[in-house]
Order: structure tokens, then sequence, then C-alpha cells
């Protein structure tokens, strides 16, 4: 116990000690930032070192957490916090979803390259490359696939084009992380297995996915994070309404008269990128009989 | 192993084939003829896209939603789809998924001519460009013949090219002119970072003018700034503009869904003319409610509706397509040439590009119906607050 009150005791410290730097530099640096290379009386020229510290670039810390009980659009709108709580929560549900996707075609993935040594050969090259296709450019692609598919009769929601894009990102270490960790039992323990005359699966379920588990959850934490970053920069690029990231950009175009306002979507995608590696901190508890020597992710 | 990886490619074929005759079959089946008699079918749901977030910019659309413009019109859903940048209006029109499209005027041409897609202007809403390039007073850039030596903020995207045409007039080029990309705030402006940026009278000008001027402690006024109204030059193009599928219109059910659009929008650009702070919260509501969008607020709107309505009410009838302008939007663009050294076209446009006919006719039955489409727009005074809230 003492022990997990260190850890949270150490986790308000590192807050506390971003919000003191945040603060720290906002009161002694620049406020036009520092700029080297600058040709006097010329705008815009050289390069800018240090970050400007005025108030439309960096806003207080209290500026922010008031702009949050402010009303979001003047008028009779609700609290900034409202619209971020719920936009959150959208954005939550459909990283749920693409994580989902992308676990399962992870798993299935890893099972297949490690059960047929063709099919690493074959497919892992593909699967490294897939990630380097830019999400920007991937993600139109998807969602005009899925309006045509729309238009065909099938239903096709843009959530589930977002779901999509994120799944895409999160199957990857999911799917590494599979490959590694069912091969990971010790050469003697898989000939015991034969030994006995025991089968794929049985070997599978008793001795590869207990194995498994120490890289299974450090690929699952990656799998979740690249879902959260997915799916908001889906929603941006394919221009869903209703979630944090449509919500962000929209604010931040108003940066000029309103600077404390994108930070409220600021603050709720931290806490979708926390909820998210708290849940998986949950599914290391249930497997906890399993987690000898985690591997690094 | 061999045997499985066969059969799994056998599997997966057979499965592509199908999907592929079934899509064909289902795409097949959606047809519905009716167009043998002669006679149609009056279209009764139909979309609209606009080219950026619900705001005042786009009221008469929302204000015809609101009042039932629309259903008066014969139709029972209109569909109003915001743009936050990542769709483009007559992309959106040409593959079809929407059926009209507000759009500026070069920024269709130079899609007409890069794609060979036909679209005809069938309104043109705004008369008046209402782009800016706003400077600070101590570091004026009050003409187009000043940007010489100077960085010039501008957003990109199809926005830029009156700042190419009015430079290109002034025998201006990127190489004497600094064109730096700016973003959707005036950051790039207060902070310095260009000597003029880009601004529309209706929301980004107005935006600075609801910033606090550290130096004073009260908000920016227009006495803080110098403008260059791409109006008042050789660059001004048309912008807001209503589009259709131009070889749509030769379908009777088509056409005659675009005239009794047009008859609602401009009852409904009436309105918001008649009513502009009416209009304007019937905006915001639509922007708050049905959009999930964050609209800047209320005050914001009520100038933005002031604005859009100077630039649409010019004393002429509402949304036919002046020749002279529409001649000068092309000029311009044929003369234009970015940072990059392109063109945003090289040749004239199709005359299909735009047409008088529906929006003539529109106003024509209004006129039948007693609606009043004359008349002129009275600015109302608008004092700004601080984030326009």
């Amino acid at each position: 116990m003492t022990k997990s009150r260190a850890a949270a005791l150490w986790g308000v410290v590192g807050v506390l000690a971003v919000l003191a730097v945040w603060e720290l530099y906002k009161f002694a640096g620049p406020a036009e930032g520092l700029t080297v290379g600058a040709v006097e009386g010329e705008n815009g020229s050289g390069f800018l070192l240090l970050p400007r510290t005025n108030d439309r670039a960096m806003p207080h810390i209290w500026d922010m957490v008031a702009r949050l009980f402010q009303s979001t659009s003047g008028g009779s709108t609700p609290p900034l916090f409202v619209p971020v709580i719920t936009a959150a929560l959208t954005t939550l549900g459909i990283a749920a979803v693409g994580l989902v996707i992308g676990v399962v075609v992870g798993f299935v993935l890893g099972l297949l390259m490690q059960r047929f040594r063709l099919a690493e050969w074959g497919l892992l090259p593909w699967i490294v490359v897939s990630q380097t296709v830019p999400l920007i450019a991937f993600a139109p692609l998807v969602a005009s696939i899925g309006s045509q598919i729309d238009r065909m009769g099938t239903p096709w929601p843009q959530w589930l084009s977002v779901a999509i894009i994120a799944s895409y990102l999160s199957f990857f270490p999911v799917a590494v992380g599979v490959l590694r960790g069912l091969d990971a039992p010790d050469r003697i323990h898989l000939d015991l297995m034969r030994t006995y005359a025991v089968g794929y699966w049985q070997t599978l379920l008793r001795l590869r996915l207990p194995a498994a588990v120490p890289h299974l959850l450090p690929a699952l934490r990656l799998g979740a994070a690249s879902a959260v970053v997915g799916a908001v920069v889906a929603e941006v690029s394919i221009g869903m309404r209703g979630g944090i990231g449509r919500m962000l950009i929209q604010l931040a175009g108003q940066g000029s008269s309103d600077p404390a306002a994108p930070w409220g979507p600021t603050f709720g995608s931290i806490a979708l990128g926390l909820v998210a590696a708290g849940t998986i901190a949950l599914v290391g508890i249930g497997l906890k009989n399993y987690r000898r020597g985690e591997a690094t992710a | 192993m061999r045997h499985s990886i066969k059969r799994g490619i056998t599997v997966a074929s057979i499965s592509v084939v199908t999907a592929i005759t079934l899509g064909a079959c289902a795409s097949g089946g959606g047809t519905s003829p009716n167009a043998s008699s002669g006679d149609f079918e009056p279209i009764t749901d139909i979309s609209l896209q606009l080219q950026w977030l619900p705001q005042a910019q786009f009221a008469g659309y929302y204000v015809a939603l609101d009042k039932g413009y629309f259903e008066e019109e014969g139709f029972d859903n209109v569909d109003i789809i915001p743009s936050g940048g990542d769709i483009v209006p007559q992309d959106a029109l040409v593959a079809g998924d929407v059926d009209f499209a507000v759009a500026w005027v070069p920024k269709v041409l130079g899609t007409l001519e890069a794609t060979g897609a036909e679209l005809t202007d069938i309104a043109q809403v705004y008369q008046k460009s209402g782009t800016l390039q706003v400077s600070f007073k101590d570091n004026p850039v009050a003409d187009v013949s000043d940007f010489e030596g100077k960085r010039i903020g501008s957003w990109g995207f199809g926005n830029e090219w009156e700042i190419f045409a009015a430079m290109a007039a002034d025998d201006l080029d990127a190489s004497t002119v600094s064109i730096t990309t700016q973003d959707f705030s005036m950051n790039a402006l207060l902070d310095g970072d260009v000597d003029a940026a880009q601004a529309m009278t209706y929301n980004e000008y107005a935006q600075i003018l609801e910033t606090v001027n550290p130096a004073t402690g009260e908000l920016f006024t227009p006495d803080d700034f110098d403008v260059v109204s791409y109006e008042d030059t050789d660059g001004a193009m048309l912008q807001d503009a209503i589009w259709a599928d131009t070889a749509r219109l030769d379908d009777p059910a088509y056409a005659d869904a675009a005239v009794r659009f047009l008859k609602a929008v401009t009852k409904g650009w009436l309105y918001a003319r008649d009513n502009p702070e009416d209009a304007a919260s019937i905006t915001y509501d639509a922007a708050i409610n049905a959009e999930a969008a964050f609209p800047v607020g209320p005050v914001h709107q009520l100038w933005q509706m002031n604005e859009v309505n100077k630039l649409i009410w010019t004393g002429d009838d509402f949304g036919v397509i002046d020749q002279a302008a529409w001649d000068k939007t092309v000029k311009g663009a044929l003369v234009a040439v970015n940072q990059d050294g392109l063109n945003l076209i090289t040749d004239e446009p199709a005359d299909s590009a735009y047409s008088n006919e529906y929006i003539e006719k529109a106003l024509a039955e209004l006129a039948d119906e007693d609606v009043d489409v004359s008349g002129d727009y009275t600015p109302i005074d608008v004092t700004l607050t601080e984030g326009g809230q």
C-alpha cells in the first residue's frame, strides 16, 4: 500500500512540477520569445529559439482553469468543461472501438505469424510498412470508401471510419507484441509440452499465452495510446463532428481573442490518454499472476 | 501449410467477386426509372455543402431551414453540411455526395480546370469580396503596392488567389513579396510574424477587434490598423456562390429543384437582411445546438451578419451574376501566379460555369408570389466585445 501511495505522491509532484515550470517560464521568459538571426525592421525574419510567453501564447494556468467554467460560446451555452467532457467521452468511445478492432486484428496476425513462418516472412514487412503511411493521407481514403459503402446502402457512420483509422495505428504494437510474446517460452518448456504429446492449441493456451502476457501488456498500452492519438487525428482530418479533435481545431481558430479556450479540449485529450492507460493498467491487475519480469515495449 | 494458404486465397477471391457482384446489383437497383413519361417526380430531399463551419456567413440557409422556407418550396429534408476545411465543397459536389455547394468562384474555377469536371454557378450570393489584408498603423501596408519587401500572410487552400491577382495587376510577384502561410487566428499579425495578415471583414477582422490591446488594456479599434480591401483592387474576385452539377441540370427534376432551392434561399437571405439580429441568433442557435459546433459568441455573429449583408445587398438583384464581376474574376484568375510559380487557371472557363437562368426564374416566381425581392440593406451598428461573447 505504501508503495502505491508513494507512486501517487510522485505523480502529483510531477504534475505540480509541470505547472510550476510553465508559470516560471511565463514569468521569466521573454514576452516576444528569443529570435536568432532576425534582420532589423523585418517582421517574421529569423528563427524563434525560445517560445513567446505573452498571454496569447501561454495563458496563465488559472486563466485556463477559469475558462473551463465560463460559457463555451457566450450566450446561454454551458460552461466549457461540459462540452469538453462530452467530446472526450465521444472520442474515448470511438478510440475504444478502434482499440478492440486493432487488438483482434493484431492478435490474429500475431497468431498467424507465430504459427506459420511463411506468414511471418510475408506479413511482417507489410505490417511495418503500413505504419509509415501518413495518417493524414490514409484518413480521407478510409472516409471516402466509407461514404461509398454508405451510398451503396450499407450504413457506414462517420465514427466507424474514425475507429478504423484508430485501429490501423493500434493493431501494429499488438501484432508485434503477440508475435514476440508467443515465441517467448523457453525451448525446454516447449519440449516438455512435446513430450506430453500436447497439441498446438493446448500448448497455445497453457504455455504460449501465459508466457506472452509480459509482452502483451506493454503492447496493449502502446496500442491504447495509439488508438487515442489515431482517433483524435482522424476526427480532424475527416471532419467528424462531436469529438475532442474537431473541438480543439475549432477553438484554436479563435485563439487570438480567446486564448484560454483551446486549452479546455487540450486538457480533455490529456485526460483521455490517462483513462486509456489506466484501463490497460486494470487489465494488468487482472493478469497479475502472469506478470513476471515485464518486457519493455 | 501451403494448402491452407491456397485455400485462403481462393476463399478471399470468391468473397471479393461476390462483394463486387452484390455491389453492382445494389447500385443498379438504386435508380428508379420514371423519366419515361417526360414528367418528373419532384426532388424532396437535398443536401447543401457549406465551405466552413456554421456561422452567420451562411445565415440565409439556416434561416430558410428554421423558418420553413424549404418546406414551402416542397422540400421535406434539407441537409446543410458544414466543413471544417476537411471537405472541399466543389469536390463533394463533383463526387455526388451533395446536391448543391457553396464555394468561392476562383477555387471552383481552379478545380474545374484541374479535374475537367463541370459545375455551374447558379447564384452569386456575395456580390462583393470580403477579403482584407490587415496591418498595424505603425507598420502600414495600406495599398497593394506597399506589399513589396513585406511579409504578407495568407491562408492558402485557394483563399490566396485575390492576393496574387492584385499583385499581378501591380507587377509584383513572389520574388519581391514574401508570402507566409498563416493560421485562422490573427496571432501571426499580433506576434509580428507577418506585416499584413489576411482577414475576412466578417470574421477574422472582427476577431482582432475582439482582442485586448496589451498597450492600452482596451480592445483594439479600427484606428489601430491599416486595411487593404481587395474589393477595391484589381484582384477582387467573386466569393460565396451556389454551385450545381452541370450535367444534372439537364435533368428536369434537378433543374426544378435548383429553382425551388434558390427561392427558399433567397427568402432566407431576405429575412437575414431585414432582421439581422434575429437571423444571427438563429444561425448561432443552429451552430451550438444542431451542429455541435463551437462558434464565436453571439456578438461576433451579429457583426458577421451585418458585414455579410453588406456584401450581398449591393443594390442589384439577389444572386444574379454580374457579367463584369465574373469577367474580372476570370481575368484575375488567369493572371494570378502563386509563390510556387503556378497559375490558378490557364484557359477561360467553359460557358457552362455560370448561368443566371435559375436565379432569374426563382426571383420571377417570388415576385409573382408577392415577395418583395428588391430593396437595400441598412447597416446596423455592432459594438464588439472581448472574445465576441
